[in-house]
């Protein structure tokens, strides 16, 4: 979008208070997470900045947030529940949603339409509704405030990301490519392993990556469906901001930032290697 | 096709093995179809037992109202053949049974409960129930009419024998109509609750108007920097991206702590006001824990969901149609407003859609910054599923939810089809 060179004296200024606008509209976006950063440095337990730390005096910054977190048994136990809980649900996520979209991409399957709405529900549902029903029924079935309940809850939140980043990864799939392996004498487990995964692999690892981020973050549904123990970092940082607001959560949420961060550069590098695999040139 | 075929041969085609071609085909693809569903069962299964049926569960829940009639079992088929409208107590054996009732129901501890579901109708009945329980394990011979009314006189009410016959009904419309501020006066007729009691729907209003606002901010603050992001070259316009997609992939706690530390009153924000002494120590701006917290801090989690349906949509629209436009003579604004606008009408459909439905179902954020004034239906849903453990009102409300969630999707699906949901 470049200036034009026939641009008016007029046009001349919207085109650089556009920028400007559009500057500020990214600061908004990004301000808040940039700010955290420094205070969970911070050397007394306020949000705020110092009159030290704006000298840039070492004395008004310290690591004791740091230190918190990683000798608090509370926090110690909500990584691992985290960690945990968001493994398996990956793994019943994954391997359901993959399989149930290889078959709702077969022309053959009949109800497509129904079926696919009924298998993404969970993403359309609002989470304290689902949250809601889970707490009623699980409780029913014993289920609540286990870790297997949990596990379940965040497997039926994270399938449709599954189901949906597999199935589009399915529509570009030349089926001809099976075809070609049976005719070459390969079994259908053989094709399954060496043809069809290689290819849909890129959709597979970024539903896998989408369902374990949303076990990862999901608060709503564990807030309800378990308990102190099975409690998670996003469980620990809310009943911890309800209560007593320590400047550990901005450690916390300083660590999570570079969580994201990695994970934003992962899901880019599968992309690519997706469009290199099908012949697409980046552009 | 099948014509050309049966007219060209005398026979029918067969395969190798002599069964008619139509009967093979059929087969091949009865075996693919069950392939595809065999396939597809696991998954369907799973969400089937671990989603839909807690979901039906919850809804069922908003109309059950088994309790009273399972504790008053003796009570309740004799109050089903009392006429209401007759203006006449209920005979003495129904006073009977009800006697019996309570001696079971206090032995059973369930007598509190059936208070409990009553008192939702009527204030005062926990404590009806419990005293009258207490006392009545006492009596031991009739005439039990007298007695009860001598225990507490709301047994000699009429309206007492209508409520209790209308709750000992197995469903109940009850729940939807106090989720809507309706209730049943004490002939049955459906009336508004008091005015001092009518905070649902205004909290429904509210969902609403804040779920507009933030959708509206969303989108004039999204329009610019998806244009921008849209027309730049794809260098900079990737690195620009990364400004959209990192605070989209940071947890929503963190966004909303962050929020936290801004906006409170010994926040950065305030601080530096009053730093620059825009703003006196004494009064530093109340901007969280109110309806301006949730709506700044919302606005600023949703905003990328807005941001990346405009986004896909402006990507594809060839900057030569407002060249042409220019070219005919079009001033800058016309060319936007009768060229570019409307070309982007599907990508703003979109996502002011996603980022409405999403709003109107939030609760951490409320919960977090909302204070008050900003707290939005799923926070009271919420508060009557833990702490005033009003089951029956959260299901109903969450129900209400649902169903306004559904048509809004339906909606959606209409504009840009669920299978083209972009996440990328």
């Amino acid at each position: 979008m470049s200036l034009p060179a026939y641009a008016g004296p007029l046009e001349r200024i919207w085109y650089y208070a556009f920028r400007l606008i559009c500057g500020l509209i990214f600061f908004f976006l990004i301000a808040p997470l940039v700010v955290i950063v420094p205070l969970s440095f911070n050397a007394v337990p306020f949000f705020t900045f110092t009159p030290e730390m704006l000298a840039l005096d070492p004395a008004g910054y310290s690591l004791q947030w740091y230190e918190d977190f990683f000798s608090n048994e509370n926090w110690h136990g909500a990584v691992k529940n985290s960690f945990f809980i968001a493994v398996f649900a990956t793994l019943i996520a994954t391997t359901l949603g993959t399989i149930g979209a290889l078959g709702l991409s077969r022309s053959q399957m009949p109800y497509k339409s129904a079926v696919m709405a009924i298998l993404i529900s969970p993403m359309i549902v609002p989470l304290i509704i689902s949250a809601a029903g889970m707490y009623f029924f699980y409780s029913k079935i014993g289920l609540a405030s286990t870790h297997l309940g949990v596990i379940l809850a965040h497997a039926a939140l994270g399938t449709p990301f599954v189901v949906i980043t597999v199935t589009a990864t399915l529509v570009g799939f030349d089926q001809s490519l099976v075809r070609a392996a049976y005719n070459l004498g390969a079994s259908p487990t053989v094709t399954f392993f060496k043809v069809i995964v290689p290819l849909i692999l890129p959709g597979v690892i970024s539903g896998a990556l989408f369902a374990f981020i949303t076990s990862f973050d999901e608060v709503v549904v564990i807030l309800f469906v378990g308990s102190y123990e099975q409690r998670t970092i996003p469980w620990q940082m809310f009943s911890g901001i309800r209560e007593q607001i320590s400047p550990t959560i901005l450690a916390v949420a300083t660590m999570l930032i570079l969580v994201s961060i990695l994970l934003l550069t992962s899901l880019e590098l599968i992309r690519r290697r997706g469009e290199r695999l099908r012949g697409i040139r980046p552009g | 096709m099948q014509t050309d075929i049966t007219d060209a041969a005398p026979q029918p085609l067969t395969t190798a093995d002599g069964t008619p071609l139509k009967t093979s085909l059929a087969r091949a693809e009865r075996r693919n179809r069950l392939r595809a569903l065999l396939l597809v069962a696991p998954l369907f299964l799973f969400i089937l037992m671990f989603f839909l049926v807690p979901i039906g569960d919850m809804l069922f829940r908003s109309v059950e109202n088994r309790i009273v009639g399972e504790v008053l079992h003796r009570t309740a088929p004799l109050l089903a053949s009392w006429d209401e409208t007759s203006g006449e107590l209920p005979p003495e054996e129904v006073f009977r049974a009800l006697v019996d009732d309570f001696k079971e129901g206090r032995e059973a501890r369930t007598i509190v409960k059936v208070g409990r579901r009553m008192n939702y109708e009527k204030s005062g009945m926990t404590s009806l129930f419990r005293g009258t329980a207490r006392k009545a394990a006492r009596l031991e011979a009739g005439p039990y009419k007298a007695a009860l009314i001598k225990i507490n006189k709301k047994w000699g009410e009429i309206e007492t024998w209508q409520l209790l016959k209308r709750e000992s009904a197995p469903v109940t419309l009850s729940y939807y109509l106090a989720s809507v501020d309706l209730r049943f006066d004490d002939d049955g007729a459906i009336v508004r609750q008091p005015e001092d009691k009518q905070i649902y729907t205004q909290l429904f209003v509210r969902t609403l108007k804040l779920s507009g606002l933030i959708t509206f901010l969303c989108l004039l603050l999204g329009y610019p920097i998806s244009y921008l992001l849209a027309t730049l070259p794809t260098r900079t316009s990737n690195l620009l991206m990364i400004l959209v997609l990192l605070p989209f992939w940071t947890s929503l706690l963190v966004r909303t702590t962050a929020w936290i530390a801004l906006l409170q009153k010994e926040g950065v924000i305030n601080d530096t006001l009053v730093m620059l002494g825009l703003i006196s120590n004494d009064n530093r701006l109340a901007m969280i824990h109110n309806a301006t917290g949730t709506v700044i801090a919302m606005v600023h989690i949703l905003l990328p969901f807005m941001v990346l349906p405009l986004y896909s949509v402006m990507k594809n629209i060839p900057p030569s149609y407002v060249r042409a436009a220019r070219s005919l003579g079009a001033t800058p604004l016309t060319a936007f407003l009768r060229v570019y606008l409307p070309n982007t009408v599907p990508g703003i459909g979109a996502g002011a859609i996603l980022v409405f439905i999403i709003a109107i179902g939030y609760y951490i954020t409320p919960a977090l910054v909302g204070g008050v004034s900003g707290t939005l239906i799923s926070n009271l849903i919420a508060y009557h599923m833990s702490s005033s453990l009003n089951w029956g009102l959260a299901a109903a409300l969450g129900s209400v939810l649902l169903a306004l969630v559904l048509v809004l999707y339906f909606l959606y699906d209409k504009v840009v089809g669920i299978d083209n949901m972009k996440m990328n």
